[in-house]
């Protein structure tokens, strides 16, 4: 039995996994970045408004 | 004086910034060096043949999996003692690596296991409580994401991350208590290794590897649980006017 198979489906099911989970916290920032930037424009404009 | 300075968010987000890009950078050329010496020149084990080459990503991932758990555990029992947030915003972040970790040493292992083995999965002791330690990563972030209070969600999953901890010296003797499909352990810090020189060393460096990963990407969910709880709060507004 070739266990070539084998070994390649280990390392790339492990690539995939840890991919994830290094990427994850980079798409996380990226959205609560632009959450935190619309929180500052809503907040400037209706500061804007009152005054 | 450090641990105070730890305490204070932007300190915490500015001071870690600074190593993550470093330790992404360490992660990278060990994982490379240590794949390269581990399936190219390290020679093909006796007994098992190639198959042996997955212990390079089965055994650091499953270090990883008790080391993880062991470092949420302390810095669970830190944060429900002391009451201190960034403890339980880093106990927190831990869990989701934690996981990961797991996952790849049960895959990787179940890989290894159908040419060694003859079969994928058993019901042994290892096998099991690793599992179960899979269950207690995944129940320690349910428990977390379902609670609105970010405090409160995260004292109630550093209390479980603390009672699960009674896992990892099961999973550890698991090999010498019951007898188990698994093999016993190949490397002992003090009373020498039964592996051979040059297929240790990939080894031991693709384990660094997984040290840097765990850092990296720790610092990074932390930082990033930090602007989402403080969104509201001067600092960092000041950080993104910064960027711009």
């Amino acid at each position: 039995m070739s266990h070539a198979p084998f070994i390649w489906a280990a390392y790339s099911i492990g690539a995939v996994v840890l991919l994830w989970c290094a990427v994850a916290p980079l798409v996380k920032k990226r959205s609560i970045t632009r959450d935190i930037r619309r929180l500052i424009q809503i907040e400037e404009r209706s500061r804007d408004t009152n005054t | 004086m450090f641990i105070h300075k730890m305490g204070s968010p932007p300190w915490f987000y500015n001071f870690t910034g600074k190593f993550i890009p470093w330790f992404w950078l360490i992660f990278g050329v060990l994982t490379v060096w240590g794949l390269y010496l581990g399936l190219v020149k390290a020679p093909a084990d006796y007994q098992q043949g190639e198959s042996f080459r997955i212990m390079y990503l089965h055994v650091p991932a499953a270090w990883m999996s008790l080391l993880i758990y062991s470092t949420m555990a302390v810095m669970a029992f830190i944060a429900l003692v002391w009451r201190i947030r960034i403890m339980e915003i880093l106990a927190m972040a831990s869990a989701p690596i934690g996981a990961a970790f797991t996952i790849v040493t049960l895959t990787a292992g179940s890989l290894w296991g159908r040419p060694t083995w003859g079969t994928y999965w058993v019901w042994d002791a290892r096998l099991t409580s690793e599992l179960v330690l899979l269950f207690l990563y995944l129940g320690i972030i349910g428990l977390y994401n379902s609670i609105d209070e970010p405090r409160k969600a995260a004292r109630a999953a550093c209390l479980l991350a603390l009672v699960g901890a009674v896992n990892l010296p099961i999973i550890h003797y698991s090999v010498k208590w019951w007898n188990t499909l698994h093999q016993g352990s190949s490397i002992s810090l003090l009373g020498g290794s039964s592996i051979d020189v040059s297929m240790l060393w990939p080894l031991l460096i693709m384990a660094v590897a997984a040290k840097f990963f765990y850092g990296a990407n720790l610092l990074s969910r932390a930082r990033i649980t930090l602007l989402q709880q403080d969104i509201r709060k001067g600092w960092v507004r000041e950080i993104l006017k910064e960027k711009n």
